[in-house]
């Protein structure tokens, strides 16, 4: 027997990145942690950028003044989005975790993804446009 | 049966002891409206004796023939080649997930059985206790007498499926926690200890692929979610019935 191949580790954590062959909520599930890495990932930048108050108010100045670029703006629209996505999928997670509407939990993902779209969406033309 | 052929490729997994592993490529001219498994067995018949793959009952109850089609998993006796592939189509053909293979397609699933038993999952229960469609409010008390099969046949399918098995040795796994659900704690309360810990029912992420890919309607994702519902009770039932301490169950017989 080949023990070796196939067997569960905890090496074997970037499958949970592999959509290939995975259902609607398996994607959900790749998302959600997808966007919480993002979202983590943005913690730790935003506190670096605060900490450039610490050098006075210049400095701070400066660095604001450089994200008025649109590619910072994108940047900060994905930060909205994956705030969204990841607080509505989680909403579904949540409920289903306390045993409601698990038979409705397909139905629920499409809802909240939709607003987490349109919300997304809305939020993006006002940063654009501003 | 139609009289139609399809010209498909099927690329099968293939492991032999240590060696390393590789892809096969046959050729089928196939009726599309056989199963996955007949093309598995006429590679086996016609192309190479030494394939090594599962099968029994060829009608989705022994749970054997479970594997991986185009990266999904698959009862494959059940499954349609046309609902898989198309004429001129690729068939990849992988031994399931999370258990060591032992030879091409065939896994070792001992895991599993061992777990099912360890949460004394039952194989059959009475008909009042299954969960069938539109059952009678109240069921004839001789119907209890009467015994069906669990929905669960055991193939292994929902252990493969789900990411948090690949990553987690120990994790119970789908299956097993359905069966623990099935069985119900208050049925048999020594399975707290089993499902509620590091390994157990909270060890889900509600990935629900188990659900997804479940041949026989079993749910495994909901009943997850019922087990925690049953888990929460049942801490609560024990901690308001907590057993009175020694000296106070002493005065209180003395009164």
């Amino acid at each position: 027997m080949n023990t070796s191949k196939n067997q569960p580790s905890p090496s074997r954590l970037l499958n949970w990145f592999n959509p290939r062959g995975r259902s609607l909520e398996g994607m959900a599930f790749i998302l959600n942690r997808i966007t919480a890495l993002g979202l983590t990932l943005y913690l730790f930048l935003h506190l670096i950028v605060l900490g450039t108050l610490a050098r006075g108010e210049s400095a701070y100045d400066s660095f604001i003044e450089l994200v008025h670029n649109p590619v910072y703006i994108f940047g900060e629209f994905l930060v909205v989005a994956a705030g969204l996505i990841h607080g509505f999928n989680g909403l579904r997670i949540f409920f289903t975790s306390l045993g409601i509407a698990v038979p409705r939990q397909k139905a629920m993902l499409y809802v909240l993804m939709a607003i987490a779209l349109v919300a997304s969406l809305i939020f993006g033309l006002r940063m654009f446009t501003a | 049966m139609s009289a139609i052929r399809w010209d498909v490729t099927f690329v099968v997994y293939r492991a032999k002891g240590d060696e390393a592993s590789h892809f096969d490529t046959f050729k089928l001219s196939i009726d599309p409206d056989e199963y996955v498994l007949d093309g598995v067995e006429k590679i086996w018949a016609f192309e190479d004796r030494s394939l090594c793959f599962r099968h029994a009952c060829h009608h989705s109850t022994c749970g054997a023939c479970g594997m991986r089609v185009n990266g999904v998993e698959k009862l494959t006796c059940i499954t349609l080649i046309r609902d898989v592939t198309q004429d001129g189509g690729t068939l990849k053909i992988e031994p399931l997930r999370n258990f060591p293979v032992v030879s091409d397609l065939v896994v070792d699933m001992g895991s599993l059985y061992l777990r099912m038993d360890e949460v004394h999952a039952r194989p059959v229960v009475p008909v009042p206790e299954a969960e069938i469609e539109k059952s009678p409010k109240e069921w004839p008390p001789d119907d209890y007498e009467y015994l069906r099969l669990s929905d669960c046949i055991e193939c292994g399918l929902c252990m493969s499926a789900c990411p948090i098995s690949a990553t987690s040795p120990t994790y119970l796994g789908p299956a097993v926690l359905a069966g623990a659900q099935q069985n119900g704690l208050s049925r048999n309360p020594s399975l707290l200890e089993i499902v509620d810990a590091e390994n157990g029912v909270w060890r889900c992420h509600s990935a629900y692929e188990c659900t997804a890919v479940c041949p026989s309607y079993v749910d495994p994702a909901r009943r997850i979610m019922d087990l925690r519902r049953q888990v929460v009770s049942e801490r609560l039932k024990r901690l308001f019935n907590r057993p009175k301490p020694k000296i106070a169950a002493v005065q209180e017989a003395n009164r």
